[in-house]
């Protein structure tokens, strides 16, 4: 999943001023020095019998982003109230995707880290690098697509959540035009654009969706204009595959609807919220641990992607207004994608020039979504950089 | 149509952050002082303006925060570039990296906070005429206070007397130091000046733009100001000017993806920041102008008596 994530360490370099950026961008590679924050509460004490097993996450941005990492934190601290003093975890923040990754991981693994987690993309080479180096320490790399004897990669099933937010969204816009403020176009979010334009074609065929990429994963400002033109040009239910508030901070003052993404935004915005698509990575952090901890962690060759039937992905806190029906029909999709019996991505679905890409009946396979790169009947424009193939 | 009047509306509001930065800067930087912190001055005031509007649900007592966590560490600045000699860029860069780190670590329990209920303004009468009404007068009073205060500078810089000495520290300070005035007072003076504009520029944003605070929030406006006040050649007008063309290009931008034409987003991104660099940098294409303009002493300290 490409590009993965967060690019926040170069905020400084979208200022176009070279010099200055330049140097914001190395201090940040230099300021939040690698020490291990946050002792687990827990593991003051020594452990009287066995060691606790050491369990680092290298996060690439801050914990306080209230978006991505915010999320990882979250299931770290789940992992650490499941485990208790069998476990002691720590973190690091703000480590860049560069080469200071691997002297970060590098530590991690000295300081006897025996599992550890890197929950960016950018982490896979350098982790790649030192798992060669320490066969006794598990890794796992978030969103990547590679895996070595002890690395295996993880990841969530984000579309899904799209997808319900786009059923309620279909139901409740007045002006069957929907908006989408996008980061980067990476498969990865145009497939969550298509699964939420389709989720709202399956209860009223009339929306078409509008997308203004804003070219960042966390830059609220932009955010905040972006969602602005996108309501200017129409649009009166918003989503958002960017990491901050904004967009449903600015559907809330002009008073219209839009979704929480990765994680609970319904205080944000109480009266424009309709509902959040929420990453919970805390099944899979205390089932990995567990494995560990029982000595049945076993690599796999491809990633393992978690979805509403791991309990990994959910729609949250539906607002009030949101009739029954709707909520009715999303519980319906909750069960059936528990149970295998729903398929978000099954044909006949068109691109929106009209080719047919995946045929009537066929569901699409995990190589599949992993390329999408293409827009679904109904969202306007063509994908940034869609054409090469 | 009506989507251009809305284009213009949300292209107000969206200059008027760099508008109020660049301006502040601008006086800074008349009076020969150049700081390199604007981005983190703006942070910590962003934080410092959305704390106590957390606390106080008082949006003006926001600002005031703002503009006080701007001065306080612009003094701090001045202190240390004007009597202590240090160099100005190096002290600037560290005042941005401190101010990033620092409002991140006061910002930690906040990042989750909300304010209350945002307050619609309107122009009595003007607000309700059709089309313009919703354009030019249901904007944010410090919408206007921008424009305004480009106005009054534009008065105060090139009219006043008190503009004059100002500008004189700026071109020479030792023959400003040899008429009498206190040149390093003067300097200080601007230089808070300019830090309580970025910082209310700061407050605006956390406050009423993006009412929200996450780390890095302002992302890259303070360095954008910091381009603003060089490229509009240290004029007000100008500086005006560039600041609503940056959010005018950035909106319109965004609305031609709206409308789904059929240009690349990569190459959209980059317009806003290449057209207010073209269309400033011809407005001021003689280059005699932009030395004319350049207050003679920027960025060189000044040692009264050597």
């Amino acid at each position: 999943m490409d590009l993965k994530k967060r690019s926040m360490l170069k905020l400084g370099t979208l200022s176009a001023l070279a010099a200055a950026a330049a140097v914001v961008g190395c201090s940040k590679t230099e300021a939040p020095a690698p020490t291990a924050a946050a002792p687990a509460a827990s593991a003051a004490a020594p452990a009287p019998k066995a060691e606790p097993l050491k369990v680092a996450f290298a996060y690439v941005g801050p914990v306080g982003d209230g978006g991505w990492t915010f999320a990882h934190d979250n299931g770290r601290k789940a992992v650490e109230k499941e485990f208790g003093d069998k476990i002691k975890t720590s973190f690091v923040e703000n480590v860049p995707e560069s080469a200071d990754a691997e002297r970060v991981l590098r530590d991690m693994v000295g300081q006897g880290n025996k599992l550890v987690f890197g929950t960016t993309f950018g982490y896979m080479e350098p982790m790649l690098k030192v798992a060669k180096d320490h066969a006794d320490v598990k890794f796992e790399h978030a969103t990547g697509y590679k895996s070595a004897e002890n690395l295996r990669a993880y990841d969530s099933r984000t579309y899904e959540g799209a997808y319900m937010a786009g059923v309620v969204a279909g139901k409740m816009t007045k002006t069957n035009t929907l908006g989408v403020v996008g980061s980067i176009p990476i498969p990865e979010v145009v497939r969550n654009i298509n699964s939420f334009t389709l989720g709202a074609q399956s209860v009223n065929p009339k929306v078409k969706t509008k997308v203004v990429w804003v070219g960042d994963w966390f830059n609220p400002p932009k955010e905040t204009e972006a969602a602005t033109s996108l309501i200017n040009g129409g649009a009166d239910v918003l989503m958002q595959n960017t990491d901050s508030s904004a967009v449903l901070q600015t559907a809330e003052k002009m008073g219209k609807r839009a979704f929480g993404w990765d994680s609970d935004m319904s205080s944000y915005g109480p009266k424009a919220h309709l509902g959040s698509a929420v990453i919970n990575w805390a099944p899979y952090y205390v089932s990995t641990v567990r494995e560990a901890l029982e000595g049945k962690w076993k690599t796999s060759p491809t990633k393992l992607w978690w979805g509403v039937k791991e309990g990994a992905i959910d729609f949250v806190s539906p607002a009030a207004d949101v009739p029954d029906e709707t909520k009715k029909r999303l519980d319906e999709i909750k069960a059936g994608l528990k149970d295998g019996s729903f398929v978000i991505w099954k044909g006949p679905i068109a691109d929106n020039a009209g080719k047919e890409v995946l045929a009537k009946d066929k569901a699409a396979d995990d190589a599949f979504l992993g390329g999408i790169n293409f827009y679904v009947k109904g969202v306007e424009g063509k994908v940034p950089g869609g054409d090469k193939k | 149509m009506d989507s251009y009047a809305l284009l213009v509306a949300a292209t107000l509001s969206a200059g008027t952050v760099l508008a109020l930065a660049s301006l502040g800067l601008l006086v800074n930087e008349k009076a020969g002082i150049v700081n390199l912190g604007a981005e983190g001055m703006m942070l910590c005031a962003a934080i410092a303006g959305f704390a106590t509007v957390v606390h106080t649900g008082n949006d003006w007592l926001g600002f005031a925060a703002g503009m006080a966590a701007g001065a306080v560490l612009a003094a701090a600045f001045g202190a240390l570039t004007i009597w202590l000699n240090t160099n100005q860029y190096a002290t600037g860069l560290a005042l941005s990296l401190f101010g990033a780190g620092f409002s991140a670590f006061v910002g930690i329990g906040y990042v989750q906070e909300k304010l209350p209920p945002r307050p619609q303004f309107s122009v009595p009468v003007l607000g309700d005429t059709p089309l313009l009404g919703p354009a030019l007068f249901q904007q944010h009073p410090l919408v206007y206070f921008a424009i305004a205060l480009a106005a009054w500078l534009i008065w105060f810089l090139y009219r006043s007397r008190a503009g004059l000495v100002l500008r004189s520290v700026g071109e020479s300070p030792s023959s400003a130091h040899a008429l009498g005035y206190p040149v390093r007072w003067i300097r200080l003076a601007a230089v808070i000046a300019g830090g309580a504009l970025c910082g209310l520029a700061g407050a605006y944003l956390s406050v009423i733009y993006t009412p929200l605070w996450i780390e890095g929030m302002v992302a890259g406006k303070g360095w954008i100001a910091l381009a603003l006040t060089t490229f509009g050649t240290w004029r007000p007008a100008r500086v005006l000017l560039g600041a609503y063309l940056f959010g005018g290009v950035t909106m319109l931008q965004f609305h031609l993806q709206g409308t789904g034409i059929d240009v690349p987003s990569q190459f959209l991104t980059m317009l806003p920041y290449l057209a207010t660099i073209l269309v400033l940098a011809l407005i001021s294409r003689n280059p005699a102008w932009i030395r004319v303009n350049m207050p003679a002493s920027l960025g060189k300290p000044f040692y009264p008596g050597s």
